[in-house]
């Protein structure tokens, strides 16, 4: 028999998916272990949504295959779908429904029965408890986000993605919705997520794909890609710049310039060539490379 | 089983995930269809008001006022049978079918466009389970307002029923039809008012015009004819065939007409429930 650990959470081989006049998925390979925690990043209409619904089968590939936990999402879509969660990123409900129906109505779908104990336990964490009998209408965006959450877990699946599921949510509320889903992480599922916030995805996730018109630009894991990249940025106040550094200058607001740098060894040879040409630091600032810098270095390559 | 450390050092924990290899079995019509069929019929229940009573105090409103002005005059089946006695089964099928329709294709298009259809797409339920699922819904809705239009009319016209087996199996039939045609309505529609269309289009004039109110051999040749094209000429026919016996056509051909419908129109929208028409990119 397979032991369960060897077999990937995710696995995406050669993906392909065209709609009218769009190349939304171009050969996309992807693998994800179980009990990682993954991040898909990319700017609007990088393909993040329909390389999630082709998982969730809501979107069939044009070719290629897409398994979750070995199930092929088409022919053992069944038992591919029972492994998987999906928090969409539409903000959509049933109004028909209170918050506690809606949880249980789902937890069915899947055959899940004896639910009470576990949606008690999930609207705890996501902070809904006494809005468990309120009509789904009367929620705000926030608190529909989270049942959104809520929703995709009730059936306990090993794999949960969750594209943008913070968006409209409060700071404070976040923090307590990352807080769960770290500890189901934790305890062994898979988290994949999509998310405008960059911090969150360096903040948490292990690994990270970077998609770019339908293309995996960059895959690997957080601390790769960033030291990949410069290691540190400056900025720097002077009356003037040595001659050799004019053209690394990176205009900043307030009459700073930025610089790029691949370390600490660069920044002293920099700070050489000012004391050489006699120019005076006025003010200087040091900063980390971020994944944000990462992903716009990496979407912008093309472009320049 | 083996133990990874992961990247960040924590320790994989996987066992507390219950085996996810398992493949499981599924029975024919599994957890899915009983949880779908259960919130179809919640959905309905929940706006009662709306989508039971409703219906019921209209279609009495037509019984008094067409039974108050037409008795006397309009003579059927050669006055064995009084006016008020022959329109209530016309009137209860009616009922029947209208709501069957509502039922589903409303639930649909409601679905449809608040989004929330993605909550049946995303779990592991069958063609055949949403199918089942959505016209027992509608077939139950129907069931309900025609079961209530018969038992408010009682007081008014008791219309006794003399072949309860018939009266069961064209309310069936006819809801199954209607449950179906709203199904597949629901998936085409891509907004109200596409199924605005099939409602004044197709479902008013097809039962206005297949005898509730009247028989058809009171109608000239021509238009007698072309009722016998109207399917639901046959459900409301064979179902009055029910009540009292007397019909225009052989209770056997109107049961023959309503399985043919049954059968068809359950292959086109099981077709395009499996091919995700509309549903599935």
């Amino acid at each position: 028999m397979i032991s369960a650990s060897t077999v990937p959470a995710v696995d995406l081989v050669d993906v392909n998916k065209s709609f009218p006049g769009v190349r939304a998925l171009n050969h996309v390979s992807l693998r994800v272990e179980q009990g990682e925690f993954f991040a898909l990043l990319g700017p609007n209409g990088a393909g993040k949504t329909t390389l999630i619904s082709i998982l969730a089968g809501l979107t069939r590939a044009d070719s290629g295959t897409a398994k979750i936990m070995g199930f092929d999402t088409i022919s053992d879509y069944r038992d591919a779908r029972r492994n998987l969660g999906v928090v969409p990123q539409e903000l959509v409900f049933d109004p028909f429904f209170t918050v506690r129906e809606t949880l249980a109505i789902q937890a069915k779908y899947y055959g899940v029965t004896k639910a009470d104990a576990w949606i008690d336990e999930i609207l705890h964490h996501l902070d809904l408890t006494d809005k468990a009998n309120a009509n789904m209408r009367a929620l705000s965006g926030g608190m529909k986000r989270r049942v959104l959450v809520g929703q995709a877990l009730v059936h306990k699946p090993p794999v949960i993605v969750l594209d943008e599921p913070t968006a409209g949510v409060d700071v404070e509320l976040r923090q307590n919705l990352w807080t769960f889903i770290k500890r189901l992480n934790r305890e062994g599922s898979t988290i994949i997520l999509t998310t405008h916030y960059i911090e969150e995805a360096e903040a948490m996730c292990s690994r990270v794909a970077m998609l770019k018109k339908g293309e995996v630009v960059a895959l690997d894991t957080t601390a790769n890609l960033l030291r990949g990249m410069a290691g540190i940025t400056v900025q720097v106040s002077a009356a003037a710049l040595p001659p050799a550094w004019q053209q690394r200058a990176e205009t900043q607001a307030s009459g700073a310039v930025g610089f790029t740098l691949s370390g600490y060894a660069e920044l002293e040879s920099m700070l050489a060539a000012f004391r050489d040409a006699n120019i005076a630091i006025k003010e200087m600032k040091l900063g980390e490379a971020d994944l944000e810098q990462a992903f716009l270095r990496l979407t912008s390559k093309e472009a320049a | 089983m083996n133990s990874v450390v992961t990247e960040s050092g924590q320790s994989d924990v996987r066992a507390a995930v219950a085996s996810p290899v398992a493949r499981h079995s599924y029975p024919l019509l599994g957890p899915g269809f009983q949880a779908l069929f259960y919130k179809e019929c919640l959905r309905f229940w929940k706006v009662a008001a709306q989508t039971v009573v409703a219906p019921v105090v209209t279609t009495l409103l037509y019984l008094l006022i067409f039974s108050h002005v037409l008795q006397g005059t309009a003579k059927v089946f050669d006055g064995r049978v009084s006016y008020g006695e022959f329109l209530i089964p016309g009137l209860i099928m009616m009922a029947v079918l209208q709501n069957a329709f509502a039922n589903s294709s409303s639930s649909l298009i409601q679905s449809k466009m608040m989004r929330s259809l993605i909550f049946i797409l995303l779990p592991p339920i069958t063609s055949l389970e949403i199918f089942c699922a959505y016209v027992g819904g509608s077939m139950v809705r129907g069931l309900c307002v025609g079961l209530g239009v018969w038992l408010i009319t009682l007081p008014f016209i008791p219309a006794s029923v003399l072949h309860p087996l018939w009266v069961i199996a064209f309310a069936a039939g006819g809801s199954a039809i209607m449950g179906t045609l709203g199904l597949i309505a629901g998936i085409w529609s891509e907004k109200f008012d596409h199924l605005a269309l099939f409602q004044n289009f197709i479902i008013m004039p097809l039962t206005f015009l297949s005898g509730v109110f009247y028989s058809i051999h009171s109608l000239p040749v021509f238009w007698q004819s072309l009722s016998h094209f109207n399917p639901f000429f046959y459900m409301i026919d064979g179902f009055r065939f029910g009540f009292f016996g007397l019909s225009d056509v052989s209770p056997w051909l109107s049961l023959s007409v309503v399985m043919f419908f049954v059968v068809l129109l359950s292959i086109v929208a099981m077709r395009m429930l499996a091919t995700g028409y509309k549903l599935r990119q």
